[in-house]
């Protein structure tokens, strides 16, 4: 099994006429992503990909059982778009778009909390994968293998890194997640660690933060007191300056905000091994695992 | 994108928050016709984008029109941390008798912009936080709703702020529309002032704008400074690669900020210094990495380039071609290691046979490798 996704969950993609969301379609459907419907604004009655096309995701839910959509349009129009999937019921919520607004975010993020049962994972994200069952992103597949370590992200191609370094020494994953680099993003560590403590496929989780905010530390106090499997973690921006932002939005540490060194005194405190190296994190999921 | 001092208080006005009559000024003919018009004892500050101007004696006042012709020739052209004052701010001088704190952040931890008030004003807040944190109130605002006047009076009173508290409320209320009205991703009033006879002012102002949202601004775009900021930085937006100038001395380029940020923490990790983080983003071609090599050599810090690229969607030969490109037009005249992986690597290495260039399979080997070069010939020095 995995988390949030797998071989059944039936997908929308909003934005399917566009460039990326065509491509991305496509991609998708390669790995065996079980596409249903895309929407755009205008375009409904075409075909894309084999793919029917509705005006909007209300009328694709009408038509079709939809589980989660993804959301390929420019980063202006991408928080409207993010609340339309949300109003018409979608339970998950890929959004990738970079560059929205910091308000419009926190009004959508605040405004999806109050809708029960619909998750948003990002912006700024590149989705998540189930290897082997389902790809609900814009990560390149060859890199990921099916396995039995859970991964959560703020960093896109670092989640490839690591997930490629893994698998280059026989360890696959359950599910990879990447979460986002912008500041206001709907799901982050403490909302997906749970749900990896509760899968009976995954034994480990290997989570990769960045300098910013503090959710590493929210993370690592909630690991110390329920995490019931070993969790390997990764900190980017070591040595970045501060009050820099490190082309993450979300990646700028302000004041004692946000440190490196903060995230790796909570990590330590939990009892979290952390990776100085990315090489690293394969060391230590092996020696976690008895590998 | 930082705003002066100036440039914020425009905006606050714009909202309805009461600030010193004054302007900016460009000479000390312009200072003192404009002190000359507030006609009161002013007080000059040079405009440039740092902290601690005070200290620096970058803030003086003046009892009349003359004195403000002659501190502001004492101040603009003044060094400031490495920065020329080109500009002052001549603004009214306010009878202070109290001096608080009021601003905006965008607080991940709470999803929404927080307020933070305090009664320690006109000093660095960041100072209070780390040395008093008790001195400041905050409260998490609903980014739909809005500040209300009653949450910013409840506020108020619970930091222990004295004086008019409808004033004092309907500042904060004022400083939370400017914030969202201008979409600003740091608002501060610092200090929000009590004067003598009782009125609240915003004495000193600081904005920082969310540069994601500046495109439904297109106003604001006139605050932006290119002479202000690093020439390689503005070069590098045009391109729109995500470009930050650092002190070191290796440059670095890589796709995906993560990937980058790593890449300058592995660079420290073996001995070097980044000079730069060079994001060129996901699927580049050929030219995007030739324009990203260029740009960066083009820093006379850096004495070496790494480059390293994942390869998902962006192929390893596109990569290889572009630095070829630099290679054949003598651009290329640092040591280059690249750390290429993933999708077309065997082609790239077809490529680059026989060219000055090394290639490694990891990050860790094309940084060590590099850094070491660049350190035996001297290059840290």
């Amino acid at each position: 099994m995995s988390i949030l996704v797998n071989k059944e969950t039936r997908v929308l993609v909003q934005g399917i006429t566009g460039r990326e969301g065509a491509f991305h379609t496509e991609k998708m459907l390669e790995y065996g992503t079980k596409i249903v419907a895309g929407s755009t604004p205008g375009k409904g009655g075409q075909v894309v990909q084999g793919i029917p096309v509705y005006n909007s995701v209300t009328e694709a839910r009408a038509a079709h059982e939809i589980d989660a959509s993804i959301i390929f349009v420019p980063p202006a129009a991408a928080p409207d778009a993010t609340l339309e999937a949300a109003h018409a019921g979608i339970p998950l919520i890929i959004n990738i778009a970079e560059g929205m607004p910091v308000l419009d975010m926190m009004r959508v993020v605040k405004e999806i909390k109050e809708l029960p049962g619909i998750r948003l994972i990002g912006g700024n994200c590149p989705g998540l994968i189930t290897p082997g069952e389902c790809k609900l992103g814009i990560m390149p597949a060859s890199t990921f293998k099916a396995g039995r370590v859970g991964m959560i992200s703020r960093s896109g191609t670092l989640t490839y890194e690591a997930s490629a370094m893994l698998a280059a020494a026989g360890i696959g994953c359950s599910t990879v997640v990447g979460i986002g680099g912008d500041p206001i993003i709907g799901t982050t560590f403490i909302d997906l660690l749970p749900m990896f403590n509760e899968d009976p496929d995954t034994d480990a989780v290997v989570m990769i933060g960045e300098i910013g905010g503090a959710d590493e530390e929210m993370a690592a106090e909630w690991i110390s007191k329920h995490m019931k499997k070993p969790v390997i973690a990764f900190i980017s921006g070591r040595t970045a300056p501060k009050g820099k932002r490190m082309g993450h939005a979300g990646a700028l540490i302000m004041g004692n905000v946000g440190t490196a060194e903060s995230k790796l005194e909570a990590m330590a405190k939990a009892n979290v091994p952390v990776a100085d190296t990315m090489d690293q994190i394969v060391e230590l999921t092996k020696k976690t695992l008895g590998l | 994108m930082k705003l002066h001092e100036y440039q914020a208080k425009e905006l606050l006005a714009r909202f309805g928050v009461p600030v010193p009559a004054g302007k900016v000024a460009f000479t000390p003919e312009e200072a003192k016709a404009i002190a000359v018009s507030v006609g009161k004892m002013t007080v000059i500050k040079a405009q440039v984008h740092v902290g601690g101007r005070g200290k620096a004696g970058g803030v003086k006042l003046a009892k009349d029109a003359n004195e403000a012709f002659d501190r502001a020739s004492d101040i603009l052209g003044m060094d400031i941390k490495g920065l020329t004052v080109k500009k002052v701010l001549v603004a009214e001088a306010v009878d202070i008798a109290k001096e608080y704190y009021c601003g905006l952040i965008v607080d991940r931890n709470v999803q929404s912009y927080t307020l933070m008030v305090s009664k320690e004003g006109g000093v660095d807040i960041e100072e209070v936080a780390a040395n008093n944190p008790d001195a400041i109130t905050r409260f998490a605002i609903d980014p739909i709703r809005g500040l209300r006047p009653f949450e910013a009076r409840e506020v108020a009173l619970k930091a222990g702020l004295e004086g008019n508290i409808n004033k004092i409320a309907s500042m904060m209320v004022g400083l939370w529309n400017t914030c969202v009205g201008v979409d600003a991703s740091l608002a501060e009033i610092n200090p929000l002032v009590v004067t003598t006879a009782g009125d609240i002012i915003a004495a000193d102002a600081k904005i920082d704008l969310d540069d994601n949202a500046l495109s439904r601004h297109p106003e604001l775009m006139a605050y932006r400074e290119l002479e202000a900021e690093h020439p390689l930085e503005v070069e590098a937006s045009a391109f729109g690669f995500a470009y930050v100038k650092l002190d070191g001395y290796i440059g670095v380029i890589g796709n995906g900020a993560g990937l980058v940020m790593t890449s300058l923490d592995v660079v420290a990790r073996v001995g070097g210094k980044a000079a730069n983080f060079l994001d060129i983003g996901g699927g580049a071609k050929a030219d995007i990495v030739y324009n990203a090599v260029k740009l960066v050599l083009k820093d006379p810090d850096v004495k070496g380039v790494l480059i390293n690229i994942f390869g998902g969607i962006t192929r390893a030969d596109e990569v290889a071609k572009g630095v070829i490109r630099c290679l054949e037009e003598g651009i290329l005249t640092k040591p280059v290691a690249m750390r290429v992986a993933g999708t077309a690597v065997e082609e790239a290495h077809v490529l680059l046979e026989g060219k000055p260039i090394n290639i490694y399979p990891t990050m860790m080997e094309a940084a060590t490798s590099l850094v070491n070069e660049v350190n035996a010939a001297g290059g840290k020095a």
